[in-house]
């Protein structure tokens, strides 16, 4: 072979080693690629395979690494950040212990002017402690209604919760210490006529608490390590909650970590098993044939009919969940019962085929046992078929388990699952957004994610597409 | 064609059959005694409920009555509403979800191939990308998560307009239905799409479509007698198995908009374990499945002719 100028195109073609090269010589020669070999080029050649690709690992790395390098306990809750929007965790400035306040009186009523309580102001610099506020008396005033509410009460008259009813009008102060947090608030003061009824119209203040905490409380959730150590306006971190806390004052990071733990397991080891009982069953009705192929796919047909969501509670009801257990395994069962024919009969289908393949009974004629037939020829000609399947059957068994946690039929509080999530989240969707969108990013993306490999998968592993792209 | 209807009527009764004593089994599997949860005074009322509820019988019996009733088209007594019969709650509650799912099923319908024709004709470009991609996402996103959006939606929606553009939940009005159909029809919409999109790329490139051109028909009729009318077939033969899917999967969408469906129901009876509900409850939904895919299958036969039912 003659030296040739030698530019490689395509590293199918680049085996030259360096003692070729030093010889001169160059071999174009193709090299011979095995199906799995094949199969892998293919996929890498899909940009949106290989992301997916990427995506469902990092989401394993996720699952099962996350725990570790993120050690916070997904069932501890944080009391004094609940409902938390994601972010840095903040810091408190430490306080002396709460000491008693005796409010403000007037002795002097408004008879005319503004039947609004006027001139709201704080008597004290607001903190998580205590909100201390006091005003000028509204003109005829027999007392006052005060309300907090966490958005404008601008819109219509919702003045969120109601906190005080003062009967006195020479009590112009309100002192609120009701489960303060350092988030804006908006205080509203109804006026009360001589009957005790509402003004129509109301005065607004508004106020942005600041996180603070004595130094004992802060040694007891374990802040800081001893109560003596720090002094009066010193301040001190807050626990970090990087995708903020759910209505309970949990960690959504840890929270999402673990229940990616309960809904991926699941979502894998549930198409693992049924996958494999249908490969056995499939197979056995289709290398049996005639009466018992028959009869096992007719009662394959009769689970198929199941409607399927119905009966997956049914089980899980009859299995029944014991306090204190996860309901994972229910699911499991469930799951394995309920969803195997599909597999089932894309093997005895394949089998079929198969078996009246040239090469299955030139081997039979070379005295090929049935046992090597299975594994020789069977199992490497259908698993690609099978892979593909198993790709499509994880999003789908992700899906029923978010569906079934999410009507409260799936994995059992306080297991977290990414669909038992959502359903706590969209209890407090309108004020907690994050709590609903975390767990439904994470179900939609690992769902995308594994649709998409699948679909690159089913091309990658078909041969008929081979070296036609 | 009559004989087939006959026995595919057959197969389906005694499908039916196995549904409902698939159903029994599981209901009976479950650990502990349905009325023993209630607040019962004495043994003396237990042993008249039992009794009421054919509890007293050996299993045997009990399933032979149950069958019974069935065949007789009766689903016995509810045992947490004591003075209602399973059938009026399923007279009552079936005709919401039966509403709804029509209407979704017709939204996924007529949005599949309208969405699927428009992708494969404006292959590869901007609309076929912008609606692929709006079908990927209504694959993954799960139909909780878009009826919790479309809710929070709504409310933003009505507060900007300061009214009642459409209700956020409940029942009554067709104005109640739209949203939550569209929200239930989506993820069908989206299979449907992805169906339709492929087969009208392989009509596309038909011999008959290009026979067609090089007569020189008008590029319309074409598309409306040649193109479509052939690509819709897959279309049609998966509305059966997803009818089911959007009848049985309804549940979630009516817990959040809070529509009184049957599929709400059930899943109330099942949290109360109301035992003849749930059984009902499966059993007649188990029907009505194969009764719609039988339908379906017959009405594919008249849309395609080369297709003959035997």
């Amino acid at each position: 072979m003659s030296a040739v100028e030698w530019q490689p195109r395509s590293e199918d073609f680049a085996r030259a080693t360096d003692a070729d090269r030093r010889r001169g010589e160059q071999r174009l020669v193709r090299p011979s690629i095995s199906y799995w070999q094949d199969a892998w080029r293919r996929l890498k050649r899909n940009p949106r395979a290989v992301v997916s690709l990427g995506i469902v690992v990092a989401l394993s790395l996720f699952t099962i690494a996350g725990p570790w390098v993120w050690r916070v306990n997904p069932a501890a809750q944080d009391i004094d950040q609940i409902s938390r929007p994601p972010g840095a965790g903040g810091t408190g400035r430490i306080v002396e212990p709460y000491i008693q306040w005796a409010g403000v009186t007037t002795e002097t009523l408004a008879t005319a002017g503004s039947a609004l309580a006027t001139n709201i102001r704080l008597a004290e610099p607001a903190t998580t402690q205590a909100v201390r506020l006091e005003w000028a008396p509204a003109a005829n005033a027999s007392g006052y209604h005060v309300y907090r509410n966490i958005s404008s009460p601008r819109v219509g008259r919702a003045l969120g919760l109601p906190l005080a009813e003062i009967i006195d009008p020479h009590r112009v102060s309100f002192e609120d210490r009701f489960d303060l947090e350092p988030v804006k608030y908006w205080y509203s003061i109804v006026a009360l006529d001589a009957n005790g009824a509402e003004a129509d119209d109301y005065a607004v203040f508004e106020v942005e608490p600041a996180m603070v905490i004595t130094a004992e409380e802060a040694a007891d959730r374990g802040w800081i390590a001893d109560a003596g150590a720090v002094r009066v306006g010193d301040m001190v971190a807050l626990p970090n909650h990087p995708l903020g806390t759910d209505y309970l004052g949990r960690d959504m990071l840890s929270r999402l970590m673990h229940g990616a733990r309960v809904s991926l397991f699941i979502g894998v080891v549930a198409p693992l098993l049924f996958v494999f009982f249908g490969i056995v069953y499939g197979s056995t009705a289709g290398f049996a044939g005639g009466r018992i192929d028959q009869l096992m796919m007719r009662v394959a047909d009769f689970v198929v009919a199941l409607p399927f969501l119905l009966f997956m509670i049914l089980f899980r009801i009859a299995f029944g969940v014991q306090p204190g257990e996860s309901g994972v395994l229910p699911m499991l069962v469930a799951l394995v019962l309920l969803s195997w024919p599909s597999t089932a009969r894309l093997v005895r289908g394949q089998v079929l085929q198969i078996r009246n393949e040239g090469y299955i009974g030139a081997s039979r004629l070379l005295g090929a046992r049935t046992g090597y037939l299975v594994f020789r020829h069977m199992i490497p000609n259908t698993i690609g078929v099978i892979l593909v399947t198993l790709t499509f059957e994880v999003p789908r068994v992700i899906f029923i388990e978010a569906f079934l946690s999410f009507i409260g039929m799936g994995v059992a509080p306080p297991t977290p699952s990414w669909g038992s999530m959502s359903n706590e989240g969209i209890k407090t969707m309108l004020a907690h957004p994050h709590e609903l969108l975390f767990p439904a990013l994470f179900i939609s993306v690992a769902v995308l994610a594994f649709n998409l490999l699948g679909d690159g998968l089913r091309d990658a592993l078909d041969v008929r597409l081979r070296g036609r792209e | 064609m009559l004989a087939y209807i006959l026995k595919r009527l057959v197969q389906g009764a005694v499908t039916v059959w196995f549904i409902a004593t698939a159903t029994f089994v599981a209901m009976h599997a479950v650990p502990g005694d349905p009325l023993r949860g209630e607040r019962i005074a004495n043994e003396q009322i237990l042993a008249n409920l039992e009794a009421r509820y054919g509890l007293d019988k050996p299993l045997l019996e009990q399933y032979v009555v149950y069958i019974g009733g069935m065949l007789r088209g009766d689903f016995g007594l509810s045992y947490v509403q004591q003075n209602r019969r399973v059938n009026d709650i399923i007279r009552e509650h079936f005709p919401v979800s039966a509403t709804l799912g029509i209407l979704a099923m017709a939204f996924a319908t007529v949005g599949g191939v309208l969405w699927g024709a428009l992708t494969a004709i404006y292959r590869n470009r901007l609309p076929d990308v912008v609606i692929m991609f709006a079908v990927i996402v209504g694959i993954s996103v799960p139909s909780f998560v878009v009826a919790a959006f479309s809710q929070l939606a709504l409310v933003s929606l009505n507060s900007a307009f300061g009214s009642s553009l459409l209700p956020v939940a409940g029942w009554g009005t067709v104005w109640h239905m739209l949203v939550p159909a569209l929200v239930l029809g989506l993820s069908t919409m989206a299979y449907l799409t992805r169906l339709m999109r492929s087969s009208m790329l392989d009509i596309t490139t038909s011999d008959f479509v290009r026979t067609a051109r090089a007569k020189g028909l008008p590029p319309t009729r074409i598309f409306l007698r040649h193109q479509l009318r052939n690509a819709i077939l897959p279309v049609v033969t998966v509305l059966g198995p997803q009818i089911a899917l959007i009848t049985t999967g309804g549940f979630v969408v009516e817990l959040v908009f809070a529509i009184p469906g049957l599929g709400r129901y059930f899943v109330d009876a099942v949290h109360q374990l109301d035992y003849t509900v749930i059984m009902g409850t499966t059993t007649f939904y188990g029907a009505f499945l194969v009764f719609m895919v039988l339908v379906v299958d017959v009405l594919y036969s008249f849309i395609d002719p080369r297709v003959t039912l035997e």
